[in-house]
Formats: C-alpha cells, structure tokens, sequence
C-alpha cells in the first residue's frame, strides 16, 4: 500500500511537470503549426541563468523571475531571427531547424557553463510529509510544482478566452491571411506565441531542477515525455496537455515502480503509438483530421 | 546527359584498368604494424603517456577532475628534471564515458599520438571496450581507473594491464565483515549500480553478509531517478544501506531519502563518498532540508585507501597540496585531484623501475618484479606479481564527520575470493613522501 | 554540341550501353569506388583505416535516411536505434571466438532482424507525418537503449557485449598480399568489410531510387492527394522506404559493432540519431553522394575542430564540446540558406548555369 501511495504522489508531481512542458509545445503548435523540440535545451539554459544568480548570492525567487524572463527574451528571439524564415515553409525545415538548434543550444550552454552536475535549490522543502504510519512522498516543493502549473494553465485559459489579445493570437494561428485582413499584427502575435511558450517551458525546467540535479541533458528526456504528453492531450488542447501530462506522469511512474525504470521510455513510446493508432487527435481534440 | 555518360565510362575503364595493372604486385610500404616496437612514444628527451577520461557527460562529475591531478604531478616532476632526462608528455582524450568514443579515441592516441603506454583509462564498461586492442597492440595499460577484477586477476590474457585501485570485491569483503562483527542485527539492504562495481562488490559483501541481506536495488548511470529503488530498500525496512555507487548517485540516493523519510545508516565505499563532492551536488538544496557542504555525509560509513584532503594532516596530502599550489589549474585541491597524483607518482616509480631505456615489455616486468615494496601513497601494498596484476591490496573504514573522518579500523588487507581480512603488517601506511616530492626507484636488474 | 573524342567504334558501343542502362552505370561506378577504397585504404595508416571504417558505416547509415527523408519525406531520428538493433544481433553472434555463422551470414542476419523490426515501426508510423513520426522515432531513440539495459543477462546491460571479431580469413590475406604486398591489420580489414558493404548498399539504393519505386516515393512526399489518386496506395510505399531505410541502418549496424568491438546503450544516444540527420541535411536530402559527404565530415572535422578549440586556448571540455556546436550550428545555417545541402545547392547552381549558358548560345 505504501508503495503504491509513494508511486502515485511520485507520478503525479512528475506529471505536472510534463504537463508544463506539454503546454509549452501546445502554445508553439497552436501559433505556428511547429513542435519545438528545442524547447528542452531552451529550458534548460534559463535555468542555468537562475543558478548563476543563485550563485552570486540572489534568493531562489530572484533566480525564478530571471529564467522565466529569460525564456521570454529567448523564446521571442529564436522565433523572430531563427524560425521566421521557414514558417510557412515545408514542415521537415522547420522540424530539421529545431533539431539543430537543440544540438547548438545543447553545446552552448556546455561550453559556457560546464557540464558538471549542480543542484539546484528547492523552496518549500524537500521532506515528505509524515501521516501517522503512512509517509506521504507529496513534498512542499511538489506542492508548488501541482500549484504553479495549476495556475499557469488557468492564465492561459484566460488568456486565450477572455482577452482581445488571445482572440488575435487564436486568429493569427487559424488563419493569417484573414487575420492580417482584419488589422491583426501577425507577426507580432507569432513572436508572443513563442515567448510566451518559453515562458512556461522556463517554469517546468526550474520545476524539473528543483530538487534535483541540473547539467546540459537533464531535459532531454523531457522532450520526448512531455511530447508524448502533448499528443495525448492533443496537440491544440491546454486543457488536453495538462491531463496528458498527468496520465502519462502517473502510468510511467508505475511503469518503473512495478516494472524497471529501464523501461519507461519504451512505455512512454508505446503509449505514444496507441494513441497515435487509436485516436490521432489526442483525446482533446477540437481540428477534425485531415483524411485523404 | 548520355555522351557525359559515356564518356565518365570511358575514363572509368581505363583508370580501373590502369590502376590494377599498376597496384599488382607493386610493393608498396608496409604498414607500421602493431606494437612490440619498443621505442614507440619514447624518445631520448620525451615520453609520451595517454588515457582517456569523462570529461563531458554524466560520470563526469569528480571524474574528470583526475587528469587534472595527474597533469599537475607530471608538470611538478618535468619541472625537476623529469624521469631519466625525460619530461613526460600527457595526453588526455575524452570518451563522455561511452564505450563507442572510448574506442575511437583510444584508436587516436595508440595509432596517431603514439603513447608509449596508456595510464589511467577510467571506468569500466568504457575500458572494458578498449582492452584487448591494447593487448594485442602490446601497449602497457597501467593503473586502469576502475576497480572491476577484470585488470587484474587474468595476467595471462591481459599481460599489459594492471590495475591500482582495491578492486571492488575486496572493498565488499572487508566492508561485509565488518558489518557482520558490529552490526549482526542489521537488516541491509545493497544500492548498487548497474555494473561490475554492483557485480562485484555484492560477491564480496555477499561473503559475510549473506543472510542480513534483504533487499537489493540496482540503478543504471545515466538514469537520475533513483525513487523507485529507494523506495524498494524502504520497502523492505532496511536499517543499513550499501551504497555501491558513483558520487551523483550517493547525492541523489540522499535526497529521494529525504523525500520518503527514509532514515537508515549509510555506508558508501570510496568510489562514491566523496564528501567534498557530494556536498557540493548536494550544497544548493534549500534551507533545513539538507545542510549544505559537507555536513550533508555526516555519520556515513565508508572506505579509504589514499590520505585526501579530509586528513590535511597527512604529509602525502600536504605533498599534493603543494604540487597543485605550483602546478594546478584553478580550483581547490580535491580527493579526486589526489588520485590523479597518486596514480601519477606510481607511474614515475614503475618509469623509474624501468631503467634509463625503458621498453614497453621492460615496464612491465619491472612492475611485475617490484610493484609490492613500491612505497607510495597507498595505504596498503600493491599486490602485482607475475601472478596478479591486481593493486591496493586492502581499505580502511572510517567515518565521516563533517569534512573530516575518523578511523574505525586498522587497514585490513585481502585478496579476491576466500583469501582472508587480516591486518595489514607492512607498515605500507606509514610511508612518507620523499623530501623534494619525487620518488627514487632503483631500476629493476 | 559535339564531343570532340571519337571512339572506336566497339568501344562507343559499349559505352553507349553502360550510359544508357542504369544498373549497369551503377556498376561501374561501384567498380571505381571499390578501386578507390583500395587505393586509399592500403596508402594510410592504421589509424586512418579505422577513421574510414567509421565513415563507412556512418555512410551506410546516412544512405538509409537520406532515401527515407529526402525522397519519401518520412523524417526519422530513431535511426541510431535501428543501427543498436543490429549491432547487438552481430554482438550476440561474435560472443565466442567460434562464431556459429560465417561473416556474411551474421550480417545477413543483423539486417533481416532489423528490417523486421522497421516493418513494425514503418506499418504504424505510416500514418503519421510531419511532427508526429518525429516525435515517435524520437521516442523510439529513447527507448531502444532501455530494452538492452533491462535484458541485462543476455544483452549485457550498461556494460555492454565485447565483440570477438573473427580472424582475418586466409584467402583475403593473401589476395590482398598478392594484389598489394601488404599485410592486412584489423582496422584495414574491417575498413574493406565496411566499404563493401557501403558500395553495394549504394548500388541498390541508387537503382532504387532510379525506378518507378524511387518514382513513387517521390509522388508521396510531393503530393499525398495526387499520388492517391493516382493509384499509389501511401502506406505500402511508406512502410517499403522504411523498410529499405532500416535494413541500412541495421547494416550499418553491424559494421559499427565490428569496428567499435562493443556494443552498449551508451553507444547509441540519441546524438547518434541526430549526428545522421546532421550528415544527410549537410549533404543535401535525397543524394546519396551527399550522404557520403555528410558522413566523411562527421568523421573528420570533430577532430579538427577540437582541435582549432584546444589551440585556441579553450579547456579540454570545452574544445570537446565545440565539434557539436559547430555542426548544429551548421545544420541551422544550412536550413536557413541553403536547405538543398551541399550537393543539392552545387547542382542546383550547375543547373542555373546551363540554363543561362543553354538561353543565351
């Protein structure tokens, strides 16, 4: 029983943070048609600029608020320089594209900041909780992580339901020819797609690290995860991404309680397929398909 | 599109034709052939050494802070007239500890940098890729950075290579004693990577522990998500844990224990229990939670076979100290820096052992001949001969308090297999450094 | 215009006949190549020969994916996985020094298992496109490295297998000896295994793409409606450029666990899958003579670059991680200005000048 209880918690705090990932590569495939699968590395190096905060001595918090600006700054930059050029474009440019810039990011961030294993602090404890005889593996920091992402999703929402800019960056997505007939700056709203979708990447990198140990690849399986969480969900659905990530979270983790961690990624593969076969829109899914 | 065709056909009959014609029984240079030439990587003013080590990747941690060490000793003893009238020319290719890489740069530094001998190639599965090719090349492959017996225990099919470091089965043997003799009651359960350090190191423990053992978890280097094996030592109620393991491990391991409240004793052998390593992995974890620096070992168990910088006492460690002061790059002193020297000083002997023309069989002959009454660092003596090929004959078991350790045991020495754990006699912890740092090895007869 | 050489008439028409049929044309190049490996293998040294063996099966590699995503547009980056699935079917087989099968049986075997299990991948990633096989042979990359580690009493575990390669035959060594007076080493010898594999995996994959096979593959990447209602059926010629693709990569495979002599997960990251696609994008989707390009600088500028790092003063690591960094960075720019590749820009500009050249005379 302790087991399974300890699995769970586990699965679902790790889902969370699929699901953010999930989220960010739903915004990007909802503005601009693109997976990223740079989002990992991306990520990643803004939670090395929070460490290098957090090293010279500034709080967590400090550290927190620069990656996800970062991840702004950065998102909006790789789409305006990098992306722009083959949006439109054949897909296999574009996916070709973020491929290679996970390679360059990658490397980069090895070459500037090391490639030794930090830790990386997280607040609100790391100790479980303790209920009489049962330990309950539900941290203050996995707390926050169900929380903040909670909240993220919900901005989101908001976002995109109830504000004049989200009805732009939904018009822009579905359509950019009617959109820029209506006066909607399309540019712009793609470039916002993409920071915004670093933003919330930049939050489940830090919620990743939390705890843990950080280096240039610890989110590369995150990639895949949180892809395999998106599909899930279906690609178009926020909504979908986060009970994606939540499913996917808890099954992997009971993959690798009761199996052998060795195969999460086969499981997660597997996973990947059946829905794919099943029910390609994901289980959220608004677009009808194509079918030929 | 066709008369090019034609005529790309016609070129190509003829060059074909030519070509054969002319390579037919042409004598051309034969290839260098493999090794046995013994003045490969040795000239009268230079001696080149190689190895290959993680300096990228995720064993990288403390692991690719030893060639740095051994380049430090090595930079000291050219600075004072290197060995014979020698400098030792040290080169260092990453292998980002996959066996694949491992292959390929060993292939660079045997084929095109010419080592005369590799010194120091670390770990296990990414050495275990490369040995038989430096055997058949008949390159010495001296003081391999791993415990597996596999560097030792085969002289017959591996004749170049030795190991330096106890092998992990004689650390499992003397650390399951003594857990039997102090800890009869425990139940203890084994963390142990993937590997010939688990494989190992369970058959020694296995010897004296068999019936406390409860539970055994193994991880895969690579994969950071230790919770369910931690949860199944939990599951079991483990009162000691048996940490077989590489230093990120031993941090993780702590952590997801923090998280399940899971409060056993630990015991971690030398591999992993770096304090300084793993408080640094550990430093930035919030407040209360764990305290950062080296507390965060405090009471562990675990082994030692050279003096590091827990005991800045020692005159071996103080020797290092100044070596890296003139000679280091930036950054502290570390343990691993330590064994990057330590290993290095052995080089130098057995370079010395090997006389002023030392040849690649000549080394490890010498080796062969002299290599238990080497005073040196170790805490305990070398055990090569023409039998064994196998080094530090036995550990000590202290405990970690803070940044230091206190001594638990004598240094208890053993062989693989049944050999018994007895005191070691030879006074081989006693040794001190000689005055200018270098050591003095009479060549070998 | 006419050519100015006037040939023999016998020999004009052989030579007429070797232009104009394709395989034949093939073959004649495979000669000519098979007569450079000759040539450049027994002129360097041991440690080249082991640097082209690598090229070798990097290049056999590249072959299966630059024909899978330049002319069927399926983009895979589990290819690495492939090439694990026939390393360890060689390794398996080269456990003892007395292998079971005679050397072109094992790589017989270590492609047909591969084929199989890209006939699996291929028939449920036909469906799919764009992102999505992406993503699925991303995972499929991921996962692959696991299935080794947790069948670790057969497959060795992180460890990995050791593989025996077996001795050098009698008879090659002295063809060999008789053709060139040298002796043949390891390296030399898996280097001519690997070439010969390469050419005659090149050979069928140029006749390939040269037939109405090719032709289809191409009608499906272009247009997936028309070639539908042309009455190609989509899945089946997915799942046979799949297929193809697979069997190369499982050659190559086995041509990698010989050079390396070990095979374990560690070997086939996912840096493998994506160094592939680096080779095929550089060289220009769809060619396989850029593939062979792609492979070649795979092979040599990591060094080089390294190289150009560490005399430039960076740290050991840093200089290691430098070679990534530029052929990632490579691979951006390439997209970005010149996403034909090398060889698709160089005959693309040849092409403009004919053109120009043909318009104006």
């Amino acid at each position: 029983m302790q087991q399974f209880l300890t699995i769970t918690l586990t699965g679902l705090t790790l889902g969370m943070v699929y699901a953010a990932f999930a989220l960010a590569l739903v915004l990007i495939w909802r503005s601009t048609r693109i997976v990223n699968f740079a989002q990992a590395p991306m990520a990643m190096i803004t939670t090395y600029v929070a460490l290098v905060l957090i090293d010279a001595g500034f709080s967590y918090w400090i550290g927190f608020a620069a990656a996800l600006l970062s991840g702004l700054v950065l998102g909006a930059v790789i789409e305006r320089v990098v992306i722009r050029p083959v949006e439109g474009k054949a897909h296999i440019n574009a996916v070709i594209l973020t491929l290679g810039l996970f390679i360059v990011i990658h490397a980069l961030a090895a070459v500037i900041f090391g490639s030794r294993f930090r830790s990386f602090p997280a607040p609100f404890g790391l100790r479980g909780f303790q209920a009489g005889d049962v330990n309950i593996a539900l941290t203050g920091f996995g707390i926050f992580t169900i929380v903040s992402v909670l909240v993220v999703m919900a901005l989101l929402v908001a976002l995109f339901r109830y504000t004049n800019l989200g009805l732009m960056m939904r018009a822009s997505a579905f359509n950019q020819e009617v959109a820029r007939l209506l006066g909607v700056k399309v540019g712009r709203m793609l470039t916002l797609g993409w920071a915004l979708a670093a933003l919330v990447g930049s939050l489940s990198g830090l919620l990743i690290a939390g705890g843990s140990l950080v280096h240039p690849s610890y989110m590369d399986s995150v990639v895949v995860y949180g892809f395999v969480a998106a599909v899930l969900g279906g690609l178009d659905s926020p909504l979908g991404a986060v009970i994606g990530g939540l499913l996917l979270g808890v099954s992997l983790s009971f993959v690798s309680g009761y199996v052998g961690s060795e195969l999460v990624a086969l499981a997660s593969l597997v996973i990947l397929m059946l829905v794919l076969l099943l029910r390609p829109g994901g289980l959220f899914s608004h677009a009808a398909e194509r079918r030929v | 599109m066709k008369k090019w065709s034609r005529k790309l056909a016609l070129v190509t009959s003829a060059v074909t034709t030519g070509a054969l014609v002319a390579a037919c029984g042409a004598g051309q240079d034969p290839d260098e052939g493999g090794g046995g030439a013994s003045d490969v990587g040795i000239t009268e003013d230079k001696i080149t050494i190689g190895a290959h080590f993680p300096l990228t990747g995720v064993a990288a941690p403390g692991y690719s802070e030893i060639p740095t060490g051994a380049r430090a000793y090595f930079d000291y003893v050219n600075a004072n007239g290197g060995v014979d009238g020698r400098e030792i020319e040290y080169i260092v290719r990453d292998d980002a500890y996959n066996p694949t890489q491992t292959s390929q740069v060993t292939n660079e530094l045997v084929l095109q940098d010419e080592i005369f001998a590799m010194v120091g190639g670390l770990g296990t599965p990414t050495h275990s890729a490369v040995v038989d090719f430096l055997n058949s090349e008949k390159v010495p492959d001296l003081f391999v950075a791993s415990g597996s017996l596999q560097w030792g225990d085969d002289p017959e099919s591996k004749p170049y290579t030795f190991g330096w470091q106890p092998d992990y089965e004689i650390e499992g043997k003397i650390i399951g004693q003594y857990v039997a003799e102090n800890m009869p009651d425990a139940k203890v359960g084994l963390f142990l990577q993937d590997d010939d350090l688990g494989v190992d190191s369970e058959k020694g423990v296995r010897r004296y522990l068999d019936d406390q053992i409860v539970a055994v978890e193994r991880y895969t280097s690579g994969n950071t998500d230790v919770a369910p094996q931690i949860a199944g030592l939990a599951a079991k109620d483990v009162d000691l844990v048996l940490g077989f393991n590489t230093p990120s491990y031993t941090a993780l391991s702590q952590l997801v224990s923090q998280k399940l409240n899971f409060n056993p004793e630990w015991f971690y052998s030398s591999i992993g229990s770096d304090p300084a390593l793993v408080g640094s992995l550990l430093s930035e974890f919030s407040e209360g939670a764990i305290k950062d620096g080296a507390g965060a070992l405090d009471g562990v168990l675990t082994s030692e076979y050279i003096p590091g910088v827990d005991t800045p006492d020692n005159e071996w460690t103080q020797l290092w100290q100044k070596v890296w002061d003139e000679h280091g790059e930036k950054g502290e002193l570390t343990n691993y820096r330590v064994y990057g020297m330590s290993h290095a000083y052995a080089f130098v002997q057995a370079l010395q052992a090997a006389g002023p023309d030392p040849t690649r069989d000549g080394i490890v002959d010498a080796l062969e001949q002299v290599g238990t009454e080497l005073e040196g660092p170790q805490l305990a003596p070398f055990r090569y001969s023409e039998d064994s090929h196998l080094g530090i004959s036995g550990v000590q078991l202290v405990e970690i308090k803070g940044t230091s350790t206190e001594e638990l045991t004598p240094v208890l020495v053993t062989d693989i297999g049944d050999a018994p754990i007895e005191e070691d006699t030879s006074n081989q912890a006693d040794d001190v450094p000689p005055d200018d740092g270098l050591p003095a090895v009479e060549p070998v007869g | 215009m006419t050519s100015a050489t006037r040939l023999p008439a016998p020999l004009a028409r052989a030579t007429a006949r070797i232009g104009s049929s394709t395989l034949l044309r093939h073959l004649v190049f495979a000669l000519l190549g098979l007569v450079i490996v000759i040539l450049v293998l027994e002129n360097t040294s041991q440690f080249r020969n082991a640097q082209f063996a690598s090229m070798a099966y990097l290049g056999i590699a590249a072959g299966g994916l630059t024909v899978l995503t330049g002319l069927n547009g399926q983009l895979s980056l589990g290819h690495g996985a492939l090439m694990a699935i026939g390393a360890y079917t060689t390794a398996l087989f080269y456990q003892t020094p007395e292998p079971p099968l005679p050397m072109i049986g094992v790589l017989l075997a270590a492609t047909v298992v591969t084929l199989v299990v890209g006939a699996v991948v291929g028939i449920a990633a036909a469906r799919l496109h764009g992102p999505y096989i992406a993503g699925a042979t991303l995972a499929l990359a991921i996962a692959v490295p696991g299935i080794a580690l947790f069948f670790n009493n057969t497959l060795g575990g992180e460890q990995g297998l050791n593989v025996l390669v077996p001795d050098i035959p009698e008879w090659f060594a002295d063809a060999v000896f008789f053709i060139t007076a040298n002796e043949v080493s390891t390296s030399k010898y898996i280097g001519y295994i690997g070439w010969f594999c390469l050419i005659v995996t090149f050979v069928l994959l140029a006749n390939l793409s040269r037939s109405r096979v090719g032709r289809i593959w191409r009608a499906v990447r272009d247009d997936e409606v028309a070639a539908e209602i042309a009455g190609i059926n989509l899945g089946r010629a997915r799942v046979l450029a799949f297929v193809v693709s697979a069997a190369a990569a499982g050659l190559a495979g086995a041509v990698m666990a010989m050079a390396v002599r070990i095979t374990a997960p560690t070997g086939f990251t996912l840096t493998l899958s994506l160094t592939l696609l680096t080779a095929v994008v550089l060289g220009g989707l769809g060619s396989l003579l850029g593939a062979l390009i792609g492979a070649a600088l795979l092979t040599f500028l990591p060094q080089v670059v390294t190289g150009v790092g560490r005399d430039a003063g960076l740290s050991d690591l840093q200089a290691a991680e430098l070679s990534p960094l530029v052929y990632g960075l490579t691979m951006v720019l390439v997209i970005l200005l010149a996403p034909a590749g090398i060889v698709g820009s160089i005959r693309g500009a040849w092409r403009r000048r004919k053109e120009s050249a043909g318009s104006l005379g």
